[in-house]
């Protein structure tokens, strides 16, 4: 690994931005072309260098680039005979078959329909993709399976990390302040289970707050979101996040 | 109206062309993204009186399905004028002109994006000239090019063109309409700067081989200047607060 950075951290750039020349063992990304021993942004995002190297988190993007062993939550868009197609909002539609979410091998003529339904949500893996395949998911292990209760909603998937924070920061923040309890898919959905609707819907004003948000600097987004929630709930559960 | 005149002169004695630029001066540009909301990117190129809206959508899955690619995103790019940009009504049905524009810019953008990312894909990219002053195709690809950037899509660079022609055997930077139609050549380009690849290159009427080396080298000149107003235009929506 030997070569020039000429980017700094936390630096905004845009498709054709020269990041580095040399030789880097980076992992591979969508987000970075390389042309030559040149490395070049194919986005608009914001550089992360660490230990000499480097990679680009985006900024825009309406699309979620599955990777296998993410668990992420879509919604079941139709039935077909052996399993389920479900939007995971990748450019590819995702099968779930229903082997993997009942455990036992399906009967032919099986209503499907009995375990999960056009418009329900579910909670599964990428199990299987690559460029020649759509992904295909599994349902496996307990923080998974079929969304039962509370809310799902949803944010662009370039925005998840902002969402998330620097050492979930700002997702602590949210939780605390609510009492909500939310989890971020990596495609972007959201799974939230509340104590009431005046915080479910504080935190839907947060995160429509987070999609439209400019800047580039994460603790200035967080105090942005506290001073959000204390404004829509009041000072009293301010407190308690002090603490946390 | 325009072709009612008189064949105007280009070059003024002070050496100034009709709307008042020196030779190798741009019009005046403003780009706007994210401009719709239903649109997964979007954009506004105006360059002078020349003003173009874009829109893209995806990569999505490809309808029907034989026609995807399996190798490639399939681009699907529509070069459109609207009824209201010219000084007489425009048919809004498409053209023989725009279905070839439609093509030229389609295979400008498909040397940009990452086309092999997204196999049995698509991307639908669609340009709606608003205003049409000279130079349509080259702000129209420019436009999408915003439009990709804000939709996230990955490329190779941002497209910046401009077209150099003669006026008054003068050779111009970035024609406006009466250089466009009374001037003795028009040649549109259009590169990735930071590559240093070329992606459209047209010419209509005559260029001495000399002529188009400068011609060449102007274009360059007013493409770095377009580039640089670009990447202002991404970055400034993402100004750091301190």
């Amino acid at each position: 690994m030997s070569g020039q950075i000429f980017v700094m951290d936390q630096q905004v750039v845009c498709p054709g931005d020269l990041l580095a020349e040399g030789d880097f063992e980076i992992p591979w990304s969508p987000y970075i072309y390389k042309e030559s021993n040149r490395y070049y942004a194919s986005v608009v995002g914001v550089v992360d260098v660490k230990n000499g190297t480097f990679t680009v988190v985006p900024l825009k993007g309406s699309k979620y680039w599955p990777r296998v062993g993410d668990t992420v939550l879509g919604m079941v868009e139709d039935i077909e005979l052996y399993g389920w197609t479900v939007d995971i909002r990748a450019p590819y539609p995702a099968y779930l078959p229903a082997s993997s979410l009942l455990n036992r091998p399906v009967t032919a003529g099986e209503d499907l329909r009995r375990y999960l339904d056009v418009g329900d949500y579910i909670v599964a893996k990428v199990e299987v993709f690559d460029r020649t395949t759509n992904p295909i998911l599994a349902v496996r292990g307990s923080d998974t399976g079929k969304v039962t209760d509370g809310t799902v909603v949803s944010i662009s998937p370039s925005k998840t990390s902002r969402l998330i924070g620097r050492n979930r920061s700002l997702l602590n923040t949210l939780m605390s302040m609510t009492g909500c309890h939310l989890m971020v898919y990596p495609n972007g959905m959201i799974h939230m289970r509340c104590p009431s609707s005046a915080q479910e819907e504080a935190i839907k004003g947060a995160i429509s707050l987070i999609e439209i948000e400019q800047e580039s600097r994460i603790s200035d987004l967080t105090e942005k979101v506290r001073r959000f929630i204390a404004s829509k709930l009041g000072e009293t559960n301010v407190s308690s996040s002090a603490e946390a | 109206m325009l072709a009612a005149q008189q064949r105007p002169r280009l070059i003024d004695e002070r050496g100034l062309r009709t709307d008042g630029r020196r030779p190798d001066e741009l019009r005046p540009i403003r780009i706007e993204l994210g401009v719709l909301k239903n649109a997964d990117g979007s954009a506004i190129f105006e360059m002078g009186n020349t003003k173009v809206i874009a829109a893209v959508y995806g990569p999505k899955e490809m309808h029907p399905r034989h026609m995807a690619l399996p190798d490639r995103t399939v681009l699907r790019v529509r070069y459109h004028m609207t009824p209201f940009s010219t000084d007489e009504r425009k048919n809004p049905a498409p053209s023989r002109r725009e279905i070839e524009l439609s093509k030229v810019i389609r295979e400008a953008l498909e040397s940009a994006i990452l086309t092999e990312l997204f196999p049995r894909a698509t991307i639908d990219v669609f340009m709606e000239v608003l205003q049409a002053d000279a130079g349509t195709r080259l702000v129209s690809l420019m436009a999408a090019s915003m439009a990709l950037a804000d939709a996230g899509i990955p490329m190779r660079d941002l497209i910046a063109g401009v077209a150099v022609g003669k006026a008054d055997e003068v050779l111009v930077l970035d024609l406006n309409e009466a250089e466009d139609m009374w001037g003795g050549a028009d040649m549109p380009i259009a590169m990735m700067p930071s590559l240093n690849k070329v992606v459209l290159f047209q010419l209509n009427g005559t260029m001495t081989p000399e002529e188009l080396r400068q011609a060449l080298e102007l274009a360059k000149k007013g493409i770095a200047e377009i580039y640089q107003l670009e990447k202002k235009a991404i970055k400034e929506k993402f100004v750091e607060v301190s």
